[in-house]
């Protein structure tokens, strides 16, 4: 029996990625135990300063974080654990990682996903309108807007949300924008001074079209690895938005577990994120892979 | 004829306001206000943080309870107390036909049963750390249906205020610490976003119109640490109060609704800074001796204007702090004592005794180091970076270089506790106790929070050692007046050796609602709420 | 177009010019309280008021985009190189290369670096002087803030290898580090400008941020981030509108080298 080899090679690459998130997000989690747990403050708990502690409760309390004292050791029971669906225990917030993750990722989830389709709508649409008509004003009205985005601290950006009683969760668009506007800009307009979008103009082809069948595919792949890294971009963004605005995602939970140093949650968070940043940048290079050329 | 039917008909009308009063104050309102956090523990014995203790205080049914209002024990489930006069145990009558919120019967085990647990070394209770005065096993003996004595192997000065943190347990609901015997119960905890308590249906008290309390049928606690958007949603009537208000944000509100902001007056706590004057620190060997001097430590003080610090930063809701314990505490602060005056001259006086001397403006001790030290305090508490900067120029003045060091509070607590690893800190000390014997373990200087110089084998000093003197005497005499002989001396002690350099006592600051009655905000915490009973909202409230 | 780029640079020579002469223009110390006048609406001594310890804002302003204009550009810089270093190398070698460093990228990106920082904050001397302590937290910026814009300069070098000019510069004997340096380079251009504008704001606001790490501006050096920070009291701006002087500075120099440096850019062919 013959095997169709694109078939083939599809299942190879499929491997391939599969053992490369596989050792990447090992090695990810890792890195981040060992992070946690060289940074000082570890195993320093605020109830040490409670003055109605005596002395055995308070060495108690230090003692608590003994199983976390050799990261190695953490990072491999936590690994034992995680073949069982156990995701460890926050130390901090006294409840399973699992619970916590479960209670609070679909919020995150919600807030990153509008993120980025406003972000992308309105970056991307901007985008081809500053190419497309090449006007100076646009242009410099365009990137003041994303100069101003750029520049508004993320706290004054969720408590401006709050004044208008906007959703908290649309600042994260606000912060996403300005980054796709400004790469997406440049690439574009890159695009756009190719020969064969020159001669395309030169024959009559009106704006839309250039731009729909001339510039964006050639802009595609980079436009794609874009896509790939406004998604850690956005992860990043909710860390400040989530913790000013009260909303009790992930990006919350990952700003209170580093004020504690609690290390079962900043393991599994950070390997969470990695996981999408992997798989949502191989998805986008593998989407941007037969566009690799030039050619119009 | 027509005199009656309108005087029956005015009665009637007086019925139905009344009873539409009773039902509006029964049924459907709703005290809303913000915590900072989820509560780390529904474990009434375990609690040591603020959100947790919000819980426990509207839930928890206690012995006896600290009135916020006038500072004295009253009682709650137990009718009557007495205190031996070793100091060595307490017995209590307890209430009779009262229930946990799910039915379960309080009888005179459920607090033995409480006690147990409460003092397992094992469970390393916070609250039932206080009662440890001594090695030796707490004991309880059930007397009777209703009395009960608690033994301690030590006299325990103030015993009878710890039992207001103590929040009794049901020995047989299958609940276990959802049982409660407080005016509400933990009905919904939908975490990050709040948590709702409901009225306790089996609640014991009533007014004295027989009503059954509280008045308000339900508490939300939202989750919300941003304080900016806590006072928006006050304005905007989200929520109803505000427990603990700060300085600029009291301003702010004063301005736009000034019947809404309570300035209870000085509070119990004190921002302070020491410096570290543990002899195994990483630090050179002449900062060590700076530190270890008192005239140094006093020429410091006395460069610090106080009155800047309370007026600038603070808007002058603040005042000079002079001890450990705040004037609020009306029976145990010094009266005595006053804040350390800003002098500046006296200051360098103080310093030239050590040695020290100025060239080119900048000051050099006796062995010529440019005098340059750095203080830690934790960032993100505004106030506290502002004082530090304010210090800052005020030693700039006697030609000192102070660096400011602001940290996250875990590296922050590593250097002050672990490596030793600072030259000077400043930090606030929030005190929920009036009774000083709660800070033993800050100034015996065996002590884990003897924060300058913490777990002595021996004290390092001749008035440290006078220290423990004074403390082990006020913790194991039930002389009230000796107890504030002791203590009155402990603080005169530490205003003349200044291990803390106590700088502002803040005033107690909240924010209500017009929508809420019965308010009387007081200094101590709970500062609003403290009365949750009695808190009524709307305009059928019992009152109107 | 040509005349917004001339006032764009007349603008940033302004300011720059404003700022190394801050010992002689600004009325007062940046560290300098005056305690009786805190929170001060704008006058004649003191134009643009004072701060909530009474130090003049127009005179932190001054020392502050000092602080700012030299550091974060320069961060901003160094995280560009390095983008277009370690992106431009691995889109243009491909192979296995390139998937080693595209996935060392993606771990980079997610790493919680803050405990790096802490770290860092740790083995530094309290005592350091302030300005040590803000060049070594934006030297740190710049070297963890490449990771992004890597993997989209790496996509757009790969696309670049196959394209015509590159294969005729091979064609004419061009390789190794003098084809990607005279003619990959150039052609990336367009993004590491994107890189660099976007990150120096970025920069200031997190060097602000980075405060609560110990790193950062220390007190009282004041810094473009440290008085953008004020806008977190945004209630209390409609009453003070004069708070919002830093952050339109700070628009209008950010657009400013946004103008300046797009040039023609956009609009050129491929260079051969």
């Amino acid at each position: 029996m013959r095997i169709d080899p694109f078939l083939g090679n599809s299942a190879r690459q499929l491997s391939r990625l599969i053992v490369k998130v596989a050792v990447v997000l090992l090695l990810g989690g890792f890195l981040a135990a060992m992070l946690v747990r060289q940074a000082p403050g570890f195993g320093v708990d605020e109830e040490e300063l409670d003055s109605r502690l005596n002395q055995q409760s308070v060495q108690a309390l230090r003692r608590a974080h003994a199983t976390e004292e050799n990261a190695g050791r953490f990072y491999l029971s936590y690994l034992g654990g995680l073949l069982h669906g156990d995701l460890g225990v926050s130390l901090s917030l006294h409840q399973p990682v699992r619970k916590l993750l479960s209670e609070r990722f679909p919020e995150t989830m919600k807030s990153v996903a509008l993120g980025l389709a406003f972000g992308w709508t309105a970056g991307l649409a901007l985008a081809m309108i500053t190419v497309m008509f090449r006007l100076w004003l646009v242009d410099l009205l365009t990137t003041l807007l994303a100069s101003l985005l750029l520049c508004i601290p993320a706290a004054a950006l969720a408590l401006l949300f709050v004044l208008t009683r906007a959703p908290g969760r649309l600042a994260l668009g606000f912060i996403v924008f300005p980054k796709v506007f400004s790469y997406a800009r440049n690439l574009l307009a890159k695009s756009a001074a190719l020969p064969h979008v020159l001669t395309a103009r030169a024959k009559g082809l009106d704006s839309i079209r250039i731009m729909a069948w001339h510039v964006l595919p050639v802009a595609g792949p980079q436009l794609l690895a874009l896509a790939g890294v406004s998604v850690s971009v956005a992860f990043a963004a909710a860390i400040p938005i989530e913790v000013l605005c009260d909303l009790p995602g992930i990006g919350q939970l990952a700003w209170k577990a580093a004020l504690a140093r609690d290390l079962a949650l900043l393991v599994n968070i950070t390997m969470i994120v990695t996981l999408i940043t992997l798989v949502v940048n191989a998805a986008a290079e593998f989407a941007g892979h037969p566009h690799t050329s030039s050619k119009p | 004829m027509d005199r009656q039917r309108s005087l029956m008909l005015r009665c009637l009308l007086l019925l139905t306001m009344v009873m539409g009063a009773m039902a509006n104050a029964q049924t459907g309102s709703q005290l809303r206000f913000c915590i900072g956090s989820d509560p780390k523990t529904l474990n009434p014995l375990l609690v040591d943080d603020d959100a947790s203790d919000t819980v426990r205080y509207l839930t928890g049914g206690v012995l006896m309870r600290l009135n916020r209002s006038t500072q004295q024990m009253e009682p709650e489930l137990a009718t009557s107390w007495q205190v031996s006069r070793d100091g060595k145990s307490i017995s209590f009558v307890v209430r009779h036909n009262v229930h946990f919120s799910d039915g379960t019967p309080f009888s005179i085990e459920d607090v033995a049963y409480t006690i147990e647990q409460l003092m397992d070394p094992s469970l390393h209770s916070p609250t039932g750390d206080a009662f440890r005065s001594g090695e030796g096993k707490i004991t309880t003996r059930i007397l009777g249906k209703d009395q009960i004595i608690v033994t301690f192997p030590a006299p325990i000065a103030g015993v009878e205020k710890l039992f207001d943190q103590v929040a009794m347990m049901s020995a047989h609901s299958t609940q276990k610490e959802k049982a409660v015997l407080g005016p509400y119960y933990l009905a919904e905890d939908k975490a990050g976003y709040y948590l709702l308590l409901k009225r306790n249906p089996n609640y014991w008290k009533h007014d004295s119109a027989g009503r059954q309390l509280p008045y308000i049928d339900s508490v939300r606690l939202d989750i919300q640490q941003n304080r900016d958007i806590e006072l928006l949603r006050l304005l905007r009537g989200e929520i109803d109060l505000i427990d603990s208000l700060d300085a600029e944000y009291y301003d702010k509100l004063a301005a736009q609704a000034p019947k809404m902001v309570f300035d209870a007056g000085v509070s119990l706590d004190a921002e302070q800074m020491w410096f570290n004057q543990v002899p195994g620190s990483p630090l050179p060997a002449y900062k060590k001796a700076w530190f270890a001097s008192t005239n140094f430590r006093r020429a410091i003080s006395e460069s610090i204007n106080r009155d800047d610090l309370a007026r600038v930063v603070f808007r002058g809701h603040a005042r000079p702090a002079v001890s450990w314990l705040s004037p609020a505490n009306r029976f145990w602060f010094n009266a005595r004592l006053t804040a350390h005056p800003f002098d500046p001259t006296a200051a360098k006086k103080m310093l030239a005794q050590d040695g020290f001397y100025l060239q080119n403006g900048a000051l050099h001790d006796h062995q010529g180091h440019l005098v340059e030290f750095s203080v830690i305090t934790n960032a993100g508490n505004k106030y506290r970076e502002r004082m530090a900067t304010m210090i800052q120029q005020d030693l700039a003045e006697i030609g000192i270089r102070l660096n400011v060091v602001t940290l996250d509070f875990a590296s922050l607590i590593e250097r002050i506790t672990r490596s030793f690893d600072y030259e000077a800190c400043l930090l606030g000390f929030v005190n929920n106790d009036l009774d000083p014997d709660s800070q033993m373990t800050v100034w015996l200087s065996s002590g884990e929070n003897h924060i300058w110089n913490p777990a002595q084998k021996t004290p390092a000093t001749a008035w440290e050692a006078e220290i423990d003197r004074l403390m082990r005497t006020q913790a194991s005499s039930m002389d009230v007046n000796k107890r504030k002989q002791a203590v009155d001396r402990v603080q005169e002690i530490a205003w003349q050796q200044e291990p803390f350099l106590y700088l502002v006592n803040k005033d107690a600051m909240s924010a209500v609602s017009t929508d809420l009655h019965n308010v009387h905000p007081v200094v101590l915490r709970p500062q609003v709420y403290w009365n949750i009973e009695q808190l009524a909202k709307g305009r059928e409230g019992p009152d109107h | 177009m040509k005349i917004v780029r001339v006032a764009s640079i007349l603008f940033l020579t302004v300011i720059i010019g404003a700022a190394l002469a801050a010992n002689l223009i600004a009325p007062a110390s940046y560290a300098h309280q005056f305690r009786d006048l805190p929170d001060a609406a704008p006058s004649s001594h003191h134009l643009l008021g004072t701060d909530e310890l009474g130090r003049d804002r127009f005179a932190r302003l001054l020392y502050g985009t000092r602080v700012s204009l030299t550091l974060a550009p320069f961060a901003a810089l160094l995280s560009a190189l390095l983008a277009g270093l370690i992106g431009g190398t691995a889109g243009f070698v491909g192979g296995w290369y390139r998937s080693f460093v595209m996935a060392a990228t993606d771990l980079f990106l997610s790493m919680p670096w803050l405990f790096l920082l802490i770290t860092v904050r740790a083995l530094l001397p309290l005592n350091i002087s302030p300005l040590a302590s803000v060049v070594i937290t934006f030297a740190l910026l710049g070297c963890l803030g490449w990771a992004g814009a890597a993997r989209v300069i790496c996509a757009e070098a790969q696309v670049l290898r196959n394209s015509e000019f590159i294969l005729m510069a091979h064609a004419t004997g061009s390789s190794g580090w003098r084809l990607l340096w005279r003619q990959l380079i150039p052609n990336l251009r367009p993004v590491l400008f994107a890189q660099f504008w976007i990150s120096v704001p970025i920069f200031i606001l997190t060097e602000a941020n980075l405060g609560i790490l110990g790193l950062g501006v220390a007190e009282p050096l004041p810094s473009w981030g440290t008085l953008l920070g004020e806008l977190e009291n945004l209630t209390s701006l409609t009453a003070q509108p004069w708070r919002l002087v830093p952050l339109v500075l700070l628009i209008v120099t950010v657009s400013c080298f946004h103008l300046v440096l797009q040039k023609e850019e956009l609009w050129t062919v491929n260079e051969v």
